[in-house]
């Protein structure tokens, strides 16, 4: 039997589904530790009820989600409607593929894996906008409005920035980044600390986490482009959402915090299963600080008005990166790498 | 007039409300929209109508006190205030000072409460989750302690024709003494948290500026209008109860933005501790309740009481025919006035503007649509 | 202040206008004012820095009446103005383009009492459903009405013996 199926599909079905399990679990665990963090910001306990702790609150919202029953208004376009959460979650996921999380737990290092990345997490904008444009409801349709102008403006900064590591290594390549960062580690330049602000700022953006949560913004869109959704319709966006926040978080990580490098002193390079372990460990921990400052920011900041949100991308964001892209530029003339 | 949908026009209506997060309640705004902007802003209100006035008509004045807190769930001492002074000045009724200290002291607590319920509702309209947690902690501390004398946490019902229902004991004022300490120190969180913000600043500094005239015109009153540089306050320029003996400073600022209604407001939270301080030392002792006929008869005559609300100035207009049923009887909500401005202030502006002017008016429903 | 402004009002057409015990009555000056002229007494108000509280109406027989309220924001000023008008078919003027804050005033009056008030560009319901047609919720039934005389003594006919408010 094992012969007939070819050792290399076996090994992507495996990483898929370890890839597909994972983004879940991470969705879980964010879920329970934004509610967490929010609660101890906020003075209180958070969740305590559902076991310990309130451990399992999230297992059992997860469930409630599943029970509910899946609403479609009458006059949305029901196929768009029901497309829409699907295409939030999925493409997150699959950019998951060419993340690093060792040297060797990495299910494809393609060879423009940046490129792959950027390119999948560039569909939410347009889930969000299938979203909000099916839903035939005006607050919707206005949270749609919103994300494609803020997603649009916030990708070139983005862009910009990783420009700078892409030059600096001259590879696309998620792997050659991060050996290119054995020892030190972009974020320790003058223009790689730059360029990893930037990054931050947008990926908040891209990811519509306060305060740039402008495409759902209770306060003025009841809930934006998901208004019209209820049960795991809403579910599969929280999962998407929370999966987005990871991959930002995983390319910050891998693009400038050395990936699944430890500090100097503690690096391993081995490819043994202890090795692994512990290059895993690092790379979890740097992307989930990177996901903990985020939610951090998102329960201490009051959320900006859509003309300020623009005009500080267009005005000062991308000068900035174009600055810092051109600087990197002759840089990398006059200083050649390694 | 109401927008309609026009489609010869590439404008948007949309209705915000009745039921939306921002409203606070059964307000109803209907917009016309220009991508992002504010052509028209239109309140309509009255979905939470129950018609007091006729209540007060029909009920002997005892009997109606009751329904004055639940129109302002946010301040209900000075609405019940205002209702026993008015019906104390129809009937000649003296009442003695240790009541009239005890219904400033509450009602300043209430204040204090209201101003902390607007704080964080209004930072929730500009996204910020968090403040409404720590004002929430200040608020019950209020709360508990008013419970505790009235036996109410919202709608106290506290007053009596010619007194008050209890007297105060010494766990209320030992209390409201940690309170103001406690709160002293708790402002200064609040500065440090929000005030100094730079994106809170952005989005309140010069967005929604009211200046002196409209608020003359539209009559809105209290930090609306003392936020636009007219030190009008009740209890300064139209003295009652025992305001006169007390010293206290009227907050204005003269920006008349957002920000201005924000600072005013924080302002006046200090100001209600020094009242507050000021009313505990001095409370004489006797009794909290004058003697008062079975049936309290009402005129026959007129008469006009204001009080100031934690939301702007309060009236009540009763005209009594002799019996102990008012004949008329008016009530002038401050919100009322302060949301007719609305429509005026809110032409184009950002969506996200409309919110934090709505926030920073401080408007509760209930009170607009009696 | 006072004075100043029961001249004024009383150059501007109103019957008369007393100044009254504040402590006692809640106003500083009373004053009644033909619903011709209340216009112009208004306009003088909106001269000086008065800012608008409220319009209330009362209803009485025969007439009823329309009471606005208007306080000087430095205090120590508070003017009623009384206008008398027919109760089958109640109008008065309006003051919404003096004041704009009254335009709500006089639609919840109109909601109220069915009170007309000429010129005002949109007296749609406000308070009550927009189907509330004739409720007029606040018009007194046979039983409960009472002569204008019996509820404000100053309105009394001379020969009742009430006089001055």
């Amino acid at each position: 039997m094992s012969n007939a199926l070819p050792p290399d599909l076996i090994r992507l079905v495996v990483s898929l589904a370890v890839v597909v399990g994972f983004a879940f679990a991470n969705a879980a665990v964010l879920v329970l530790v934004e509610r967490k963090v929010c609660g101890h910001i906020q003075r209180r306990p958070g969740p305590f009820e559902v076991g310990p702790h309130g451990l399992l609150q999230t297992a059992i919202d997860g469930l409630k989600l599943m029970g509910k029953q899946i609403l479609v208004p009458d006059n949305a376009d029901t196929k768009l409607f029901r497309l829409a959460p699907i295409l939030s979650f999925v493409p997150p996921i699959a950019a998951l593929i060419v993340v690093p999380f060792a040297k060797v737990l990495q299910v494809r290092d393609l060879d423009i894996g940046v490129l792959f990345i950027l390119s999948l997490a560039a569909v939410n904008v347009l889930a969000i906008l299938v979203a909000g444009w099916s839903s035939a409801n005006k607050y919707s349709l206005f949270g749609a409005i919103r994300a494609v102008a803020q997603n649009v403006a916030y990708e070139i900064p983005l862009l910009l920035s990783l420009l700078v590591v892409v030059m600096w290594v001259g590879s696309f390549r998620m792997s050659d980044i991060v050996a290119a960062q054995d020892g030190f580690w972009f974020v320790f330049t003058p223009m790689g600390f730059v360029a990893f602000l930037i990054y931050f700022v947008t990926g908040l953006a891209e990811t519509n986490r306060a305060p740039f949560d402008l495409p759902e913004a209770e306060s003025e869109l009841t809930a934006g482009f998901h208004t019209e959704y209820a049960g795991m319709g809403f579910g599969l966006f929280f999962l998407g959402e929370y999966t987005n926040m990871l991959l930002m978080a995983a390319i910050a990580t891998t693009c400038f915090l050395g990936g699944w490098n430890g500090p100097w002193f503690l690096a391993v390079s081995g490819t043994g299963v202890v090795a692994t372990l512990i290059q895993l460990c690092w790379f979890l921990v740097k992307v989930y600080g990177i996901i903990l400052v985020m939610v951090w920011i998102r329960w201490t900041f009051p959320r900006v008005r859509f003309d300020q949100l623009l005009n500080f991308c267009w005005k000062v964001l991308i000068p900035i990166s174009m600055a810092n892209l051109v600087a990197t530029a002759v840089v990398a003339k006059l200083v050649p790498l390694g | 007039m109401i927008p309609r949908p026009d489609p010869s026009q590439e404008t948007l209506v949309l209705n915000m409300g009745p039921q939306h997060p921002s409203t606070h309640g059964v307000l109803r705004v209907v917009l016309r929209l220009d991508g992002e902007y504010v052509l028209e802003a239109h309140p309509v209100i009255g979905y939470g109508h129950r018609m007091h006035e006729l209540m007060g008509e029909v009920r002997t004045s005892s009997g109606f006190y009751a329904n004055v807190g639940r129109m302002d769930y946010g301040g209900a001492l000075s609405f019940g205030h205002g209702h026993v002074l008015a019906v104390e000045k129809l009937a000649g009724i003296e009442v003695p000072p240790r009541a009239e200290y005890i219904r400033v002291i509450t009602t300043e607590m209430n204040r204090i409460a209201s101003h902390l319920l607007w704080f964080g509702a209004f930072l929730l309209d500009l996204g910020a989750f968090t403040p409404i947690l720590y004002s929430f902690d200040d608020r019950e501390f209020i709360l508990d302690l008013l419970e505790h004398v009235t036996g109410a946490r919202l709608t106290f019902s506290y007053h009596r024709i010619g007194g008050v229902a209890r007297d105060l004991d010494d766990k209320f004022i030992e209390g409201t003494r940690v309170f103001l300490r406690r709160m002293r120190e708790r402002l200064d969180v609040y500065d440090k948290l929000v005030t100094g913000n730079v994106i809170f600043r952005k989005r309140a500094e010069g967005v929604g500026v009211i200046d002196k005239d409209t608020v003359l015109k539209y009559g809105a009153t209290g930090p609306v209008a003392r936020g636009s540089g007219l030190a009008y306050d009740i209890r300064r320029v139209e003295p009652y109860s025992v305001y006169p003996d007390l010293e206290f400073e009227i907050p204005t600022a003269t920006e008349g933005d957002s920000f201005a209604r924000y600072r005013v407001r924080l302002a006046e939270i200090e100001q209600c501790l020094r009242i507050v301080e000021q009313a505990l030392d001095r409370l004489p002792d006797g009794p909290v309740q004058a003697k008062v006929p079975k049936k309290v008869k009402l005129g026959p005559g007129d008469a006009y009481q204001a009080v100031e609300a934690a939301r702007g100035e309060l009236d009540y207009y009763l005209v009594g025919d002799g019996s102990d049923v008012p004949y008329r009887m008016k009530i002038r909500p401050p919100s009322f006035s302060n949301l007719s401005l609305l429509g005026e202030v809110c032409q184009g502006v950002l969506l996200s503007d409309l919110v934090t002017i709505m926030g920073s008016l401080d408007l509760v429903i209930p009170e607009i649509d009696r | 202040m006072v004075d100043e402004v029961r001249a004024a009002l009383e150059a501007a057409g109103a019957e008369r206008a007393d100044a009254v015990d504040h402590g006692a009555l809640g106003v500083h000056v009373d004053a009644r004012v033909p619903a011709g002229a209340l216009r112009k007494a208004v306009e003088v108000l909106r001269g000086w820095e008065f800012l608008i509280e409220d319009v209330v109406g009362v209803d009485a027989a025969p007439e009823m009446m329309v009471v606005y309220h208007f306080n000087h924001v430095g205090g120590g000023c508070r003017v009623r103005l009384r206008v008398l008008t027919d109760r089958e078919s109640p109008e008065v003027p309006t003051i919404q383009d003096i004041f704009p804050g009254a335009n709500w005033h006089e639609r919840e009056q109109h909601d109220f009492y069915g009170v007309m008030f000429a010129g005002h560009p949109d007296l749609s319901p406000l308070i009550l459903p927009e189907d509330a047609g004739d409720l007029r919720p606040l018009r007194k039934k046979d039983k409960r009405l009472k002569s204008l005389g019996d509820v404000l003594p100053a309105f009394a006919p001379p020969e009742a013996g009430g006089e001055d408010a």
